[in-house]
């Protein structure tokens, strides 16, 4: 077979891994490599900044279920990297990152433009690998692929000397990948499913508390079949929601520090909790002691690391959410001594109870008139696309928002910074989701902070005809740290207050976009439909009430009973 | 409480700092730590002893498995195990105390493994437990210096 450069060998990798869009930005240590992608049919998106780069690639995994790919250069283009793969990081998100690094020789002597991106990111990627040998770089990059997409999934970095790309290789042949290291265990234990099935029949004030490894395992279906079968109400995190339909009667929405009142009585008064690909996290438990004080608690995660971090748990059951749930159906499907109609008509009571906290303080908002309330614009939002559109976030209010009042009823159309709470995500990612699927309908809910984080990213969705709709939710401030700062600092707005921000419809005009404005209630249907006909980029910018806060809310360390409410 | 952990991980470069890496990331505490080539020489041997409640040491041993180019993570005091350490110590060994350090020496069952007209280096090895012994024991007599190598552990083949 004829020889082929370690770059050509790279992208010949990338398309044997399914790959069509990638995002990056050239230097000198990866011309080699855009070289070799110009050969290709592989899309290369030149974005403006290499956060966006992986921020997209990010949004394109996310809302695929796919490996994202980004493409950087070494030293600042490999940091500037860094935020993004922090955030798909905590998220754990399937994404390959290869980065140039100066040649081999040079390595370790302070080279132009060398950075130890390996050590940068060992803490932040599930893997990383710094190639030195060109006979390694397809075993690598395939090994990559592999470790991004199974197990827990996460970013896995790859480090590309100039000179092992530019060697000429023989292609190996793609052999079946055998880790002796690693093998992430899918299949549940049948005994703990029997175990957690039974507990599940006597319960009888049941919750299913979903996290986002429903989403990454595509368990949404038979989560919402569990859920349906025995009558159990669901709550979701952040990176949960679109796991079970948000409409349906089962679904309290979110859980945890800005979660429904309904949500947060149901898990502290919970017998039993059913945690499906959910890890607990603080925004989510509040005061660790007071969190489902009363009920058993079932764990279904594939990573064991996860299983009793913070809460312990009593019936741990490692494995995919969907295997681990395609059991448990089974098991209720099969299982001769249980009668489903009696066990899900013994949650009614329970399902009274819950429907009688939503009605004492349901997710809501004052209403002022012409003074636009950003609960407002989403709700409008999720009216005018139907619900049925990609939502991306930025981070603050604007995001918290847009998981209260937007119903997700499927899974992979929220694109949101959860762990990490990355402001800036949100556009780059709405590029990512809408290069992927060019039909749906992307808007990025935004704050006017976070959006100028990197609103540079404009210009490359103009320059690939990307559509996306960025709605501001202009407040002025930085929302989310002024209203800790009213509710627990004495209203002493240190450094949250934007005293100059651009014109943003302007801005948008700049870019070539198109720029929208609301600045009263009345206007909002108007711009909302106006940008949705726009076949553009387009900025909604929505003067919203400048004080408005996030409620419920769960003060920090509190009990996630104690909120401030509406 | 006090665990000894033994891992068995690819022998590459950057995989030690892996290991490192997360317990200060983690706030995990390292006692002492040693590592080498095993039998095979593309993997090796860590041992490391740290402490903390069960939940902690299992946090521990979940983590360190999690990493890719970890093998095998085994506490081994989860079975009777033998652990060694060895030390050197210079002790200071002038005419009134040479005599009263060997007897020492001899008791530990050590060796001198460097003369000098003021002192002696001396080798001990044994449990950590041991090793802490001599040390105190020669302290007042005047250490000065010691070089600890951190415990090395195995387990107990099965008498069956
Ligand atoms: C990169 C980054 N820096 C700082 C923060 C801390 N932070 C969290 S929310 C927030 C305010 C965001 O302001 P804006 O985008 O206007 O959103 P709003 O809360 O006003 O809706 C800040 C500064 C963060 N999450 N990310
Ligand atoms: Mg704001």
């Amino acid at each position: 077979m004829d020889k082929i450069s370690g770059s050509q060998a790279i992208i010949r990798c990338l398309q044997e891994e399914g790959v069509k869009i990638i995002f990056g930005f050239p230097g000198g240590a990866v011309i080699d490599l855009y070289d070799a992608l110009m050969d290709s049919d592989i899309t290369n998106v030149l974005v403006r900044h290499e956060q966006g780069a992986v921020h997209a690639a990010d949004g394109l995994a996310r809302v695929t279920g796919e490996v994202g790919v980004a493409l950087l250069t070494s030293g600042p283009g490999a940091t500037n990297g860094v935020t993004a793969i922090a955030t798909a990081y905590m998220d754990s998100i399937p994404m390959v990152i290869l980065t140039g690094q100066v040649p081999t020789p040079l390595i370790g002597n302070d080279a132009f433009q060398e950075v130890d991106i390996v050590g940068i990111t060992r803490p932040c990627t599930k893997h990383n690998y710094l190639v030195k040998d060109s006979k390694d770089l397809v075993p690598t990059l395939r090994e990559a692929f592999h470790i991004a997409r199974t197990g827990r999934p996460g970013p896995v970095l790859v480090d590309l000397p100039k000179d092992v790309v530019a060697k000429m290789i023989d292609f190996p042949e793609k052999k079946p990948i055998r880790m002796q290291n690693y093998q992430p265990n899918y299949d549940p234990h049948p005994g703990q499913i029997e175990k957690a099935c039974k507990k599940i029949i006597k319960a009888k004030n049941p919750v299913l508390y979903v996290g986002g490894g429903v989403i990454l395992s595509n368990a949404n279906e038979e989560l919402t079949e569990l859920a349906r079968k025995l009558n159990i109400p669901v709550t979701m995190t952040l990176m949960g929601l679109g796991g079970f339909p948000g409409s349906d009667p089962l679904s309290m929405g979110m859980l945890g520090m800005h979660g429904s009142y309904a949500a947060n009585m149901a898990v502290a008064n919970s017998d039993l909790l059913i945690a499906v690909g959910a890890r607990f996290d603080d925004r989510v438990t509040g005061r660790l002691d007071a969190f489902a004080p009363h009920a058993t608690i079932i764990h279904i995660d594939i990573d064991p690391t996860s299983i009793s971090k913070n809460v312990k748990v009593d019936i741990p059951i490692v494995a995919d959410c969907k295997q681990a749930l395609i059991a448990m159906n089974t098991w209720f499907n099969t299982a001769s001594d249980f009668n489903r109609e009696r066990v899900a008509a013994s949650h009614e009571p329970w399902r009274e109870t819950i429907n009688e906290w939503n009605s004492k303080h349901p997710m809501g908002y004052h209403s002022e008139g012409e003074i636009i309330k950003p609960q407002f614009v989403i709700e409008k939002l999720d009216e005018l696309t139907g619900g049925d559109a990609i939502i991306t976030t930025e981070v603050g209010q604007n995001q918290m928002w847009a998981a209260q009042f937007y119903k997700f009823n499927k899974p992979r159309c929220l694109a949101t910074s959860g762990g990490l709470g990355t402001m800036g995500y949100g556009l780059p990612a709405a590029i990512g989701a809408k290069m992927a699927f060019p039909d749906k309908i992307v808007i990025d809910v935004a704050g006017d902070g976070s959006i100028q984080m990197n609103i540079q990213e404009l210009a490359t969705a103009r320059q690939y005809n990307c559509p996306v709709k960025v709605a501001i939710l202009n407040n002025n401030y930085l929302g989310m740290v002024r209203q800790w700062q009213e509710l627990f600092y004495n209203k002493r707005y240190a450094g949250t207050v934007m005293e100059v921000t651009p014109d943003f419809v302007k801005l948008a005009e700049a870019y070539g976009a198109v720029g929208l404005r609301a600045t009263k209630t009345s206007e909002v249907e108007a711009v909302i439909k106006e940008a949705l006909a726009t076949d553009n980029t387009v900025i909604m910018d929505f003067t919203i009430a400048r004080e408005e806060c996030v409620f419920p809310m769960v003060p920090a360390g509190k009990a996630t009973t104690e909120m401030l409410l509406v | 409480m006090k665990h000894t952990i033994s891992v068995l991980l690819q022998n590459k470069p950057g995989v030690l700092s892996r290991v490192t890496g997360l317990f200060s990331g983690r706030g995990f505490n390292i006692e002492s730590l040693s590592v080498a080539e095993t039998m095979e020489p593309s993997i090796s041997c860590l041992t490391l002893v740290t402490r903390g409640d069960e939940s902690i040491i299992e946090q521990i041993t979940k983590q360190l498995h999690k990493l890719i180019d970890v093998i095998k993570v085994t506490d081994v005091g989860d079975s009777e195990y033998v652990e060694r350490e060895m030390v050197l110590i210079r002790v200071k060994a002038e005419a009134q105390t040479r005599a009263e350090v060997l007897r020492v020496i001899d008791i530990f069952r050590g060796k001198v493994v460097d003369v000098s007209p003021k002192s002696y280096a001396v080798e001990v090895t044994g449990s950590a437990s041991k090793v802490q012994a001599i040390i105190d024991i020669l302290k007042p007599i005047g250490i000065q210096e010691i070089v600890r190598t951190g415990t090395i552990a195995m387990a107990r083949a099965s008498k069956k």
